[in-house]
């Protein structure tokens, strides 16, 4: 079976929906792991750092989750190849520890945005998008007041060649560069995004495209 | 020792709160006002007694945590 973590930082808020999303998705088993933890359950296939507030984004979003304990476990998995996923705080964390290119900064309208989002999938052969390919877009909720993505020129060019960009808004909602929605690591393991697919996996939610993300990471599992 | 930290956004990222700051300045009349910044200091203290060090110490938190250097540069005093 399966078996995915779910990192809860202090200010974390959609950590259950994480859970519930994979395990409704996939049947995946799902551990909760606190962020003081200094070792990751064994025999995972896939880490979520979910949405919310970690330290209530003292200093920078993400900035002291960052530096958790937790997320040198992490980051050291990833090194080996371990699939890890940022939902939105998630992201900014992953953008703070290095893990991923780029920055979150504050929506270009100064405005926390929370609505349906409609994304373009711009590559559809990675490991957390390949069941996209047939369709090559999904509508998903975001809610962020830092959700504008920057990095330099360099980087973004960059990123475009090398197919890291992953997902793109199609109506930009906080001024992201490029409407980066997502973006992936070189090696092709470690995901960011701003819009959620924890809050996009029943029909009844308005979307269940966020499934499809779930159940494509943990495929070959 | 008492280490001064000051963070701002580089030149070229936009600034959105500056910008905001600035249309409320001009709307208070403030019309001659213009490339508004906004950053934040954290001061500390920091037991130390050869201030070249300190200033060394201090400038590996702004890398480490203080400041996201993807988008911000800092300034360090420490006296």
């Amino acid at each position: 079976m399966a078996k995915a973590a779910v990192v809860v930082f202090p200010g974390s808020n959609c950590d259950r929906d994480c859970k519930t999303a994979i395990e409704r998705s996939t049947g995946a088993k799902v551990e909760m792991v606190w962020h003081q933890e200094t070792a990751l359950p064994a025999g995972l296939d896939l880490v979520v750092l979910p949405g919310g507030f970690s330290y209530g984004d003292y200093l920078r979003s993400g900035a002291m989750a960052a530096q958790s304990p937790v997320m040198r476990e992490v980051a050291a998995a990833a090194e080996k190849g371990l699939a890890v996923v940022g939902i939105c705080n998630g992201f900014q964390i992953l953008a703070e520890a290095g893990m991923l290119p780029g920055a979150l900064m504050r929506n270009k309208a100064l405005k926390y945005v929370c609505k349906a989002v409609g994304l373009d999938v711009v590559n559809a052969q990675t490991r957390f998008t390949a069941g996209y390919a047939g369709r090559r877009e999904a509508t998903m909720t975001v809610g962020n007041g830092d959700g504008n993505y920057f990095a330099d020129e360099a980087t973004l060019e960059r990123l475009e060649g090398e197919g890291q960009v992953v997902f793109r808004y199609k109506d930009n909602p906080n001024g992201s560069a490029r409407d980066i929605a997502g973006v992936i690591n070189i090696r092709g393991n470690v995901l960011g995004m701003m819009p959620h697919p924890d809050r996009a996996f029943e029909p009844e939610l308005g979307s269940a495209d966020g499934a499809i993300l779930f159940q494509s990471a943990l495929a070959s599992a | 020792m008492r280490a001064k930290v000051e963070v701002f956004l580089k030149p070229g990222v936009l600034d959105v709160q500056g910008k905001a700051i600035e249309g409320a300045l001009h709307g208070l009349g403030f019309g001659d006002v213009s490339g508004v910044r906004v950053g934040k200091t954290i001061e500390f203290d920091l037991m130390a007694h050869d201030r070249a060090a300190a200033e060394a110490e201090v400038r590996s938190m702004c890398e480490r945590l203080l400041a996201n250097t993807v988008i911000e540069g800092y300034r360090v005093e420490v006296a």
